[in-house]
């Protein structure tokens, strides 16, 4: 990883992406690529049956999409991709050179969507009988085909990183894009898409049709149609997915803890699916069958589910491409597989343009009674080890916040002195204890200053900043030489008042 | 280059598509997404300011509405825009770009909820509007939240993509404020503001020059009085410009390649200018009755000036990232030949080694 390494030590790096990838995917699953379609068919079934109340209630609910997918939608799928540049801009620098064509294909077919989104929203009242209107059921439609177009090629991109196939040997856009995750992972998600807007629907007409109205139970159950239809589809999705996967994993570990792992997760998501769908259906024939008698808050229940299920669907997606950001090329802290030999033979630190300077705070916490070229020394050292901390370990791990690795090491080692000898054997051999983790790309000398750092964090419990907060200092190539052949680091101390110097500032 | 310069290795990949083809899309949708956010920040703080003349004369309050009906549009169009320069800029500064990002990082993803926040807060000033005219204060406040916001993004944005010109930086600057502090952030922030109520006072001519005339008439101007209102919103701005663009110029660093292109083109573009503030002082001043007839001289004038300066940008750029693009391709190189060396050592020793699949 050869850029300034941008953290965040409370809520983790995978977690800011977590949150504005969540948000988005519900915004563009439930509100415009299952929703666009739903509300086109409303306006089309009014306007064939006569029946205003149709036009009126799809309005409405077109409106309340507008809002949303005009601003969180539209900016955290941009957000997608900013945080994600931040986090692992090796990962998402890779894919762009990769995928460079589809994306900007997905950007045209985005352009278009918005267009039509503004143009299908503002036209709804002028553009409202004769010839008029008929067009504007087909904008209606191009809008929800295009909505489902950007996500089908998403879908590729998300299905490459798990497992690139082909394009490993050929490395051309094509046979990148058509991965072997590609077609069932779009079989899950369009029914996923389509039962998540009707039961946001569904959730939305009480608040547009008055309870004394009798059009509320016919949209009711005209919407609830729709949702019993998706419901199946999504769990034959799911199923298909879930059989690909091995597969891929396989390419990924062929460890059988992995493969554990897996049947595990797979079984919680079939759990947890059944019971959405069961959830769904449930509520649904209340809708059909009583539609006066359905609470509005049942319809939370179906919803709570979908997302919980969508969740669980994105870590195991997440999961499945652990310990990789592209499968078999690329591992999840950046380094290439190809890196390796040469990083294990010379050190990550050799090849390292950027130190992380200690901050005040993380330099508290030294056993009392040092001298002070014994202290310079410490911190040196300590300094390092946070340098291959942060290039090796941060971009899954925290000091002190999620998934915290002094949290990690508590558990494991308790209250005892975590001494280098003991953390260093550990992380030797963590790609065998935890798959999901890659191996340990610098080289012996590096696991022990990885040591002394994490056994620093014992005593040192100051938030580890990013380069955002606290900068970064360029490392000189006598400092380079000196961290590479293990000579006390005689410049790296030299670099230190520079450090504490700018810190202060 | 100084010691201290950061020269760090590029990702070992090869460049996905020509390299003029990139440059092209990078140039030709930037100007476009500029036009853009310069539509909808000028729209925004045009409406306030005539929101707040409309407490006095209700004339004003109507043509705020007229100009705060046009940002649901533009800045949804801004924002599609960007993104093809941004998957561009990625491609080609791929090094300078992630870094500057990191650097500023916590701003730059804040980018993500403020922009979320203005885009609502138009959408409450707009959608709102007669509902709130009871508390027309707390209306105001919000157009007003709104401004603020509009303003402050753009300074993000031009930040970070004036620290990524700058390598030898890179090792001195902590956080936001501190590259926000580098000199010609601030004159490129001035110039780009002022451009935005020129860009929108040309949207306004667009707007009115064709108008049904019942539709004027109910506002309560006249036509030529509104489409007058617009030149003057694009010619003072503009006008200004002639101060603050040389200022943005001249407080850019001193690079060492040569800038002859650079200089070429933001000269033309300044001649051009003049043309462009001459015809359009020469709308202003004509009778009622011809104005708007040389419209589109004017937008054809000033899509020329805009583009030069898209092209000046990119070419100082280009000289700015020059001499350091070479570095990091060597390093590059040299990178990937020790690491395919490693490699093949390796294996020569141990067989495949564990964690390189055959
Ligand atoms: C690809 C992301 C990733 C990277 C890189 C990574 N880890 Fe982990 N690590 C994980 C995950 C995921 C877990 C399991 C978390 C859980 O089970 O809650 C884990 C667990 C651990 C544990 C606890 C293991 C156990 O058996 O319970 C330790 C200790 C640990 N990591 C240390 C490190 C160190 C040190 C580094 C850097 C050399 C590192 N990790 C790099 C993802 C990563």
């Amino acid at each position: 990883m050869d850029f300034p390494v941008f953290h965040l030590d409370i809520l983790g790096n995978r977690g800011l992406i977590a949150v504005i990838a969540t948000l988005h995917v519900l915004v563009n699953h439930g509100l415009a690529v299952g929703m666009m379609p739903l509300v086109a068919a409303m306006e089309w079934y009014g306007h064939r049956r006569g029946d205003a109340r149709w036009d009126r209630l799809a309005y409405r609910i077109l409106f309340v999409c507008f809002l949303i997918t005009t601003t969180v939608g539209a900016l955290t799928g941009v957000g997608i991709w900013l945080s994600v540049s931040l986090v692992n801009p090796y990962s998402i620098g890779s894919l762009i050179r990769v995928f460079f064509w589809a994306w900007f294909v997905e950007w045209l077919v985005f352009i278009t969507e918005v267009l039509l989104i503004l143009a299908y929203t503002l036209t709804w009242k002028r553009w409202s009988t004769g010839a008029a209107k008929v067009r504007h059921i087909r904008l209606g439609f191009a809008l929800a085909f295009f909505s489902w177009v950007t996500m089908a090629i998403i879908v590729s991109i998300l299905g490459f990183m798990m497992d690139p196939g082909n394009w490993l040997s050929q490395q051309t856009l094509w046979s990148g894009f058509a991965n072997p995750i590609y077609l069932p992972q779009l079989a899950f998600r369009t029914p996923l898409a389509a039962a998540m807007a009707g039961v946001i629907a569904m959730f939305l007409v009480p608040f547009f049709v008055k309870r004394e109205d009798p059009f509320r139970a016919t949209a009711l159950r005209a919407i609830a149609v729709w949702t019993l239809v998706a419901a199946p589809l999504v769990l034959a999705g799911g199923l298909w997915y879930f059989s690909v996967v091995p597969e891929a994993m396989r390419e990924n570990f062929g460890v059988a803890l992995a493969s554990l792992a897996f049947a595990e997760w797979q079984q919680r998501f079939l759990e947890i699916a059944a019971l959405t769908v069961i959830a769904i259906l449930v509520v649904v024939q209340v809708a059909i069958a009583r539609p006066n008698l359905l609470p509005r808050v049942a319809l939370l229940v179906p919803f709570v589910a979908i997302l919980w299920m969508t969740g669980h669907f994105e870590r195991v997606r997440e999961f499945v491409r652990k310990p990789y950001v592209i499968g078999s090329y690329m591992y999840a802290n950046g380094f290439r597989v190809e890196d390796y030999p040469l990083l294990q033979r010379d050190g990550v630190l050799a090849y390292a343009t950027y130190s992380n300077p200690l901050t005040p705070a993380e330099q508290a916490g030294l056993p009392q009674g040092l001298s002070e070229a014994e202290r310079t020394a410490r911190l040196a050292e300590i300094q390092l080890g946070k340098d291959v901390f942060m290039t090796t370990c941060s971009r899954c791990h925290t000091g002190h916040g999620v998934n915290a690795v002094t949290a990690h090491l508590k558990r494991m080692f308790g209250d005892r002195p975590w001494e280098p000898e003991l953390t260093a054997g550990y992380i030797e051999s963590m790609h065998d204890a935890q798959p999901y983790m890659p191996p340990f790309p610098g080289n012996r000398r590096e696991l022990k200053l990885l040591g002394a750092y994490l056994h620093h964090l014992q005593t040192n419990d100051a938030p580890v900043p990013g380069a955002q907060q606290a900068g970064v200092v360029v490392v000189t190539p006598e400092a380079r030489a000196a961290a590479a052949t293990g000579r006390p680091p005689a410049t790296r101390a030299a670099a230190m008042p520079r450090t504490s110097e700018t810190a202060a500032r | 280059m100084s010691p201290t310069t950061p020269v760090p290795h590029d990702i070992p990949l090869p460049m996905p598509a020509p390299e003029p083809l990139l440059v092209a899309v990078l140039i030709v949708f930037f100007l476009m997404h500029i036009v853009f956010v310069n539509l909808m920040v000028g729209g925004a703080l045009m409406s306030l300011y005539y929101e707040l003349r409309g407490l006095k004369e209700k004339r004003y309050d109507r043509l705020a509405y007229e100009i705060a009906a046009t940002i649901t549009a533009n800045k949804s169009i801004a924002v599609v825009l960007g993104v093809g320069p941004l998957l561009a800029i990625n491609t080609l500064y791929t090094v300078y770009f992630y870094t500057a990002n990191a650097l500023t990082g916590a701003f730059w993803i804040a980018i993500v909820p403020l922009v979320i926040v203005a885009f609502v807060l138009t959408y409450v000033h707009k959608y709102l509007w007669h509902q709130m005219e009871r508390v027309r204060w707390l209306h105001i406040a919000v157009a007003a939240a709104a401004c603020l916001l509009f303003l402050f993004i753009p300074l993000i944005f031009l930040t970070n993509v004036n620290l990524m010109l700058f390598p030898d930086k890179w090792g001195s600057v902590q956080g936001f404020f501190s590259a926000l502090a580098l000199p010609n952030v601030l004159p490129r922030y001035a110039h780009f503001i002022l451009a935005c109520p020129a860009m929108t006072g040309l949207l306004l001519v667009w707007l009115f020059r064709r108008r049904p005339e019942a539709e004027i008439a109910e506002m309560g101007f006249s036509r030529a009085e509104l489409v007058r209102l617009g030149y003057r919103w694009a010619f003072w701005p503009t006008m200004a410009q002639f101060i603050v663009g040389p200022i943005a110029f001249f407080t850019l660093p001193h690079v060492a390649s040569p800038i002859g292109g650079v200089i070429a083109a933001f000269g033309l573009s300044f001649l051009l200018a003049f043309a462009l503030c001459v015809v359009m002082i020469r709308e202003i001043r004509g009778p009622d009755g011809s104005i708007g007839r040389r419209f589109g001289t004017t937008c054809a004038l000033m899509l020329a000036v805009v583009a030069l300066m898209g092209v000046g940008r990119h070419l100082y750029r280009e000289a700015a990232v020059a001499p350091h693009r070479a570095q990091v391709e060597a390093k590059t190189k040299d990178y990937i030949r020790r690491a395919d060396e490693a490699r093949r050592a390796a294996q020569a020793r141990d067989g495949a080694p564990a964690s390189v699949r055959p």
